[in-house]
């Protein structure tokens, strides 16, 4: 079982959590913290490894590799193989890439939804789903093209959200003017 | 800006609340999209105001407009969200359970996938329960994409509601040899994570398993199935020797790492679990060591880790074949990664023997001094003492070079582990009698340089082994050179400024070393030094009486009275060292530590019980036994024989009770203790007594140790040679050549060095009939405890999913649903697909099952593939494939070893069957390339249903599809099973899978069928009788879907066919064509039959009634097994077996309009005969012509 898959960068912002087990939001801070913390320690040409440092039980591993800027980091238990994980990585990081095209960090700070409906596809509940990538893209294209024609309102409601996001809060640069923002509404089907 | 907080207020009036809102979009039927942006603009604007309550409303109408979309447009956000933030304990899932169904339900097939992932992160108990069986269904989806995530949530359904693994494992099972690839790594996914946890439920599954090893090419899967059976083969050894072979192969073949990795694991665990005297294992071993090796050398960090970490495995089982690669592990200490020396060092533990343990343990204390970092130096440190220590110290040969390791050890700062050193130099010091006097000596030179040890900071361990130290010079004191000198050192001022329980033992030991001093003296005749050492006692005690712990308190002023004492006694001249050194008096050995739980209860003692009623008054009486109690207690284990001096002892302790009494210090605690001794001491804590250092702890540049491997060198050479000598007396009548070899070898074997000291480690006491090993109880917490459930036993009625019951307001989806209604109306008896026949019948089944194991394990392992019938059906796969000519005749070969087996028949008749099914396996790899899934056992229909069909290992039937081909051309083909429902007692559903066989896009399509009298179809109302009805979607190139049609059917007794058309238009690049294609839709009688499970005492009575009529077929030449044919005839016509005797079964099943239809099946030699008695004669003759028909194929 893979119990957490983290990506942060080198400053240790986290880009993206997924926790396969439920933790509180403290903990997870905390656990993130923690890795970044063991994981920035350790130089570039030493094993991708580290054990039974993370989340309670002391078979889990921690599995990372460091691209750039980003660290990826999978926590796992003893049932997965670490080279297969190591492996799930580099496929998990390719598909960004056609994904995105050149996947860049910013990528995953604008489009947290799209990493994760990635995510979604490679490895469900702590599971792996699927290891082609070929597969995975093709998935995501299709729901990318299907959301695509009932995108409309959904940006809409986004931009909405995210204003009531700004509201309260006052350190945020006050120079992002929301009103600008245009909102379409493409082909609505009718609500019954 | 009075004026505009008034404007604001007025505007705000005019603002939407919640309620206005969504009366707008009710209003707004014709543009609501427009409308909602409207609002969202507004509500925009509200947000920016400063005013609370108007962003509370506008919060408010967003958070509606988001629920709004949650269920129509952002379904992928919503449960985005929703795996972020919601576990188990959210409120909210509790409402969510209607909208995930209805979504799981949904017709794109990305909803309902959304909704799975969804799911797999916030499953609760409640929802596991309740969209159980809904994705059970989905779980034969036609879509692989929803098949593979039904599966893999299904174990996030089973840790919550461990109920339905029994149900749903079946199909489970049937997934692992789907079609597609991913679903069938989702169920091995599933199914090893469900065996991890308990492995020895799944044993059954190994042959199946063990024909996915050696037919799946997804490195992926193969690593999970090559886990498992990691897991298993501690279990059954005799699947351990079957996978050998298969697993050298692959690790031979392989490019890929990983996969190379862990098959040699599994090996390794392999290994482990057989018994090691296997001659020819040893070349497997030898195999993992080589590859491992190569991993280790390897420049890639990851492997090298992976590499001692898979050695270090091999190490417990077989250490000899890794301590060849010592030179690899110690060149892995110098590495630069920590976690690779880590491992290194866990490696090493094995690696050591007499022979060079010495030389290790001298590598790793150069380590020790280089290491920076706290944790790799505990790490090293920990490591040489379990290095060791190891099995009762059986690698030391020279006890004096560990005490010196040892107490180089305490010169670390800084270090945790001062109690681990203690502890050992405690043990050896108690179990190597002879090492005693040399441990006494280095200890009081540690007690003498205790300011080296435990002066830098107070809170480091290392002061832990001042413990150690003082106990080891108080016990065996008879061995101190200058017991005067340890004394004082012992008594030195600074000790108050030591843990409180390390003054204890120091208070405690000072009387020992006093005792003993005193008999020393008074052999000697020096009444005056004795009395001198007397007087220093009587001096510095007081130090340890002012003391704040408790502990050191109480035995400082006992001790101090005692020794008040006898100055008197001294005074007088009576000489009294026998007197105080009685006090301890006894050998003292060691202890198991599990011995005294392990003391049996002697019988008649109840322990619970008073010995005496409890004492209203206790003052008194209870004085003496409190009184013995508190001396034992500080000493855990000590035996020492009080009844000399027990009455003396009372004394003693009735006159401290009284000193106490008059001490006004023992009452109320002084205001500064410390302050209180610096003053008494005086002179004495000037520090010109350590100085007196001794020399060992003193040299600088060459560690203490050295001398002693050196010596310990020297000796064995010398050692050698005198054995060299005598051997050459000795061979000297012997053969020369042989002796020659033997003596010139520059290596000895470990048994040939002996021991520097006589070493008695003494082995630990156990109290006389120790009671046998407890276990320790498994964690009742354990979430994964839940799953350990039997599943070879079939499944009991009461065993079925819950199905949530609701209006059923379409044709059948279902039939799950469908049926709940069944069980109401057949009033008491329990029943369902899951139900079972007879408990007889379960059982013997059962044990067919364990015997098919056995049978499949215990075959000698021939060469890779497998003798396992089942697997000879997966090899008549693989005939077209060319790359199997080469196997050709090792499979020959495994048939003629297989004629042999009892088992001929069964593997006959697959033979026969494989020629029918080939041409169905291309057909279905054909398909496969286009990664779709045409066929969809309808969950009614299914084999599992019957419990017949459950067992699959020896003889698997291909997979049955009630599907049957409708019609075909080149654009498209479709294929169509017919369901019945018991509540429409004149209504089936036909089910068609339309696929798209060409690259054009078809659409339009519509299917109208020919209606006779009997049997019409559901037209949408008020359509003419002759319309077709549109098939509700499109159909884009290479994809297939299935539709459903009702029927209306007035007479079931008559098979009948429908002349039907499908017409559609396919549109490609160059335009589109109208096309069309006909077909005959078949009604069979046994479509019209429901599986109805039957109790055999109801069966009975039906068959006694009299009113059924019967009618009877025999078909020959028919060589499957029996238990096929049962479950090909409860698949294909719907029956359940009611009781089932050898080869003779009875079988039920009961028509739409109720009809009830009982068979009796005989099977002869190559013949089977057909009774059957049903309520209408014309029904079961049709059924039986039907029932002909399949068996003839047969």
């Amino acid at each position: 079982m893979i119990k957490a898959i983290l990506i942060f960068n080198n400053h240790g912002k986290p880009r993206l959590s997924k926790f396969y087990q439920p933790y509180s939001e403290d903990t997870q801070q905390q656990i993130i913290r923690e890795t970044f913390h063991l994981v920035s320690k350790r130089d570039e040409n030493v094993c991708n490894f580290l054990e039974g440092l993370l989340i309670g039980e002391s078979d889990n591993k921690l599995i990372y590799r460091h691209y750039a800027t980003l660290y990826f980091v999978f926590c796992v238990d003893s049932s997965e193989s670490e080279l297969g994980i190591l492996d799930l990585i580099q496929v998990f990081v390719e598909t960004l890439d056609k994904c995105f095209e050149n996947v860049c960090e910013l990528d995953l700070i604008f489009h947290v939804d799209k990493v994760h409906n990635i995510l979604a596809e490679m490895v469900m509940g702590g599971m792996v789903l699927e290891t082609n990538m070929n597969e995975i893209v093709t998935q995501i294209d299709a729901q990318n093209k299907l959301e695509k024609s009932e995108a409309g309102l959904a940006e809409a409601l986004a931009c909405a959200v995210s204003a009531v996001k700004n509201m309260n809060l006052p350190e945020i640069p006050r120079n992002i003017n929301i009103g600008d923002i245009s909102i379409k509404v493409l082909n609505l089907p009718s609500f019954k | 800006m009075a004026l505009k907080m008034v404007k604001g207020s007025i505007d705000r009036m005019f603002d939407k609340n919640l309620q206005d809102l969504v009366r707008g979009i009710r209003n707004h039927k014709e543009d609501e999209a427009k409308y909602i942006s409207q609002c969202i603009d507004e509500i925009k604007q509200e947000l920016k105001q400063d005013n609370i309550a108007v962003k509370a409303n506008a919060v408010c109408k967003l958070t509606y407009a988001l629920a709004l979309t949650w269920a129509i447009f952002l379904q992928r956000v919503g449960y985005l969200a929703a795996s972020q933030c919601f576990h188990e304990g959210t409120d909210v899932i509790m409402l969510t359970t209607n909208q995930i169904r209805k979504d799981l339900s949904s017709p794109s097939q990305y909803d309902t996938g959304v909704a799975l992932t969804g799911l797999s992160c916030f499953v609760t108990p409640d929802l596991a329960r309740d969209l159980a069986s809904d994705i059970m269904t989905l779980m034969s989806h036609t879509k692989p994409y929803i098949r593979k995530k039904a599966v893999l949530i299904m174990y996030k359904v089973f840790l919550k509601y461990p109920e339905s693994l029994r149900p749903a494992f079946p199909r489970l099972k049937e997934k692992l040899e789907d079609p597609d690839p991913g679903v069938q790594s989702a169920a091995v996914n599933v199914i090893c994570e469900l065996a991890r946890r308990n492995p020895k439920n799944y044993l059954s599954l190994a042959p199946l398993f063990f024909k996915l090893m050696t037919s799946s090419t997804n490195n992926w899967v193969l690593i999970k199935i090559i886990k498992l059976f990691g897991a298993l083969t501690p279990l059954e050894p005799r699947l351990g020797k079957k996978l050998i072979e298969p697993l050298t192969n692959l690790i031979h073949s392989t490019s890929a790492m990983s996969l190379l990795y862990e098959c040699v694991n599994t090996v390794i665990a392999v290994l482990i679990s057989l018994s090691s005297g296997m001659p020819n294992h040893s070349a497997s071993i030898q195999l993992c060591v080589q590859k491992l090796r190569i991993l280790i050398e390897d420049s890639d960090q990851n492997l090298k880790y992976l590499g001692l970490l898979a050695m270090s495995k091999i190490l417990k089982t077989h250490p000899k074949s890794v301590q060849s690669h010592k030179d690899l592990v110690l060149q892995c200490l110098d590495d630069k990664d920590e976690s690779i020396r880590l491992r290194a060092l866990d490696l090493l533990y094995g690696m050591v023997s007499k022979k060079n343990l010495m030389e290790i343990v001298k590598k790793l204390m150069t380590h020790v001094d280089k290491a920076e970092g706290t944790t790799y130096r505990d790490e090293l440190l920990t490591k040489i003492i379990d290095i060791c220590s190891q099995s009762n110290y059986q690698h030391i040969t020279n006890f004096e070079w560990y005490i010196s390791i040892l107490v180089e050890l305490t010169r670390l700062e800084g270090t945790r582990h001062g109690h681990l050193i203690a502890a050992q130099m405690l043990d050896v010091a108690i179990r190597v009698k002879a090492i005693r006097k040399f441990a006494v000596s280095q200890m009081s030179a540690l007690l003498d340089n205790a300011h080296l040890v435990a002066s830098s900071t107070q809170r480091n361990g290392i002061c832990e082994v001042l413990y150690a130290a003082a106990w080891i010079c108080g016990e065996f004191s008879e061995h101190l050179q200058e017991p005067h000198q340890t004394l004082e050192a012992m008594l030195r001022p600074k000790v108050t400024t030591l843990p409180g329980h390390i003054q204890a033992v120091y208070v405690q030991n000072v009387v020992k070393l006093y005792a003993s001093i005193l008999q020393q003296q008074e052999q000697a005749a020096e009444a005056e030094a004795a009395q001198e050492v007397t007087q220093l006692m009587v001096e510095r005690l007081p130090q340890f009486v002012q003391s704040a712990d408790l502990e050191v308190q109480e035995r400082a002023s006992c001790i101090l009275q005692l020794v008040k004492h006898v100055q008197k006694l001294q005074a007088k001249g009576v000489p009294v060292a026998e007197e105080v050194s009685a006090l301890f008096a006894g050998e003292l050995n060691p202890v198991a530590p599990k011995a005294q739980k392990k003391v049996p209860v002697p019988e008649g003692l109840d322990l619970d019980a008073w010995i005496n009623e409890p004492p209203s008054d206790s003052e008194s009486e209870d004085e003496k036994p409190k009184a013995i109690f508190h001396d034992e207690e500080p000493r855990h284990v000590r035996r020492r024989q009080p009844e000399e001096d027990e009455e003396e002892l009372a004394r003693r302790r009735e006159a401290r009770k009284q000193e106490q009494a008059n001490n006004p210090f023992y009452i109320k605690s002084s205001p500064s203790p410390q302050k209180r001794y610096r003053d008494a001491p005086g002179v004495e804590h000037i520090p010109v007594v350590q100085i007196d250092l001794s020399v060992p702890l003193k040299v600088p540049g060459m560690p203490m140790s050295d001398q002693y491997v050196k010596l310990e060198e020297e000796r064995r050479h010398r050692q050698r040679l005198e054995k060299d000598k005598k051997k050459k007396r000795k061979k000297e009548k012997d053969r020369k050549g042989k002796h020659r070899r033997h003596s010139s070898l520059p290596t000895e074997s470990d048994e040939d060095i002996a021991p520097a000291q006589q070493v008695d480690i003494v082995t630990e006491e156990m109290p006389e009939n120790a009671l046998p090993s407890d276990e320790e109880d498994k964690d009742p917490n354990d979430p994964y405890r839940a799953l350990d459930i039997d599943l070879d036993k079939p499944l009991a009625d009461s065993e079925k999913l819950p199905v949530q019951k609701h209006r059923n307001t379409e044709v059948s989806k279902s039939p799950e649903k469908d049926e709940v209604p069944v069980v109401e109306k057949k009033s008491k008896k329990p029943k369902k697909k899951e139900k079972k026949p007879k408990e007889k019948e379960k059982k013997k089944e059962r044990e067919r099952k364990v015997e098919d194991l056995d049978f499949w394990l215990s075959t000698t392992p021939p060469p890779a593939a497998t003798p396992v019938p089942s697997m000879e059906e997966l090899s008549v796969n693989t005939v077209t494939s060319p790359k199997d000519e080469s196997e050709g005749p090792k499979r020959e070969e495994l048939e003629d070893e297989e004629d042999n087996t009892e088992h001929d028949q069964e593997r006959k008749s697959s033979r026969h069957k494989k020629k029918k099914h080939k041409k169905e396996r291309e057909e279905k790899e054909k398909k496969k390339a286009k990664r779709k899934q045409p066929e969809r056992e309808h969950e009614q229909e299914e084999p599992v249903q019957n419990g017949a069909a459950e067992e699959e290992e020896e003889e698997t039937l291909p997979p049955m599809s009630s599907y049957r081909l409708l019609a075909e051309n080149s654009f498209i083909k479709m294929t169509y099973d017919i369901q019945a429902s018991l509540q429409k007692d004149s209504q089936v559903t036909v089910s068609v899978i339309l696929e798209n066989q060409s690259g054009s896009f078809l659409k339009n399509m519509e299917l109208s069928v020919l209606d006779s009298l009997n049997a019409k179809m559901a037209r949408p109302e008020g359509s003419s009788v002759h319309a077709g009805v549109p098939v509700p979607f499109q159909l884009p190139p290479g994809v297939s879907n299935e539709a459903q049609f009702v029927f209306t059917v007035q007479s079931i007794i008559m098979a009948q066919k429908l002349k039907g058309t499908l017409s559609f238009i396919a549109k490609d690049d160059d335009g589109a064509t109208h096309e069309k294609l006909d077909f005959r839709l078949h009604f069979s009688c046994s479509s019209y039959l429901i599986t109805t499970p039957c109790y055999s005492d109801a069966f009975a009575r039906l068959l006694e009634s009299g009113d059924l009529s019967m009618s009877s077929i025999k078909v020959d030449g028919i060589s499957m097994s029996f238990q096929n044919l049962l479950s090909k005839i409860c698949f294909y016509h719907h029956f359940s077996v009611v009781e089932r005797v050898d080869s003779c079964a009875s079988m039920y099943s009961r028509s739409i309009q109720g009809h009830h239809v009982c068979l009796l099946l005989k099977k002869g030699e190559s013949s089977v005969s057909v009774d059957g008695k049903c309520s209408d004669p014309t029904l079961l003759s049709s059924l039986l012509e039907e029932m002909k028909a399949t068996l003839a194929q047969c």
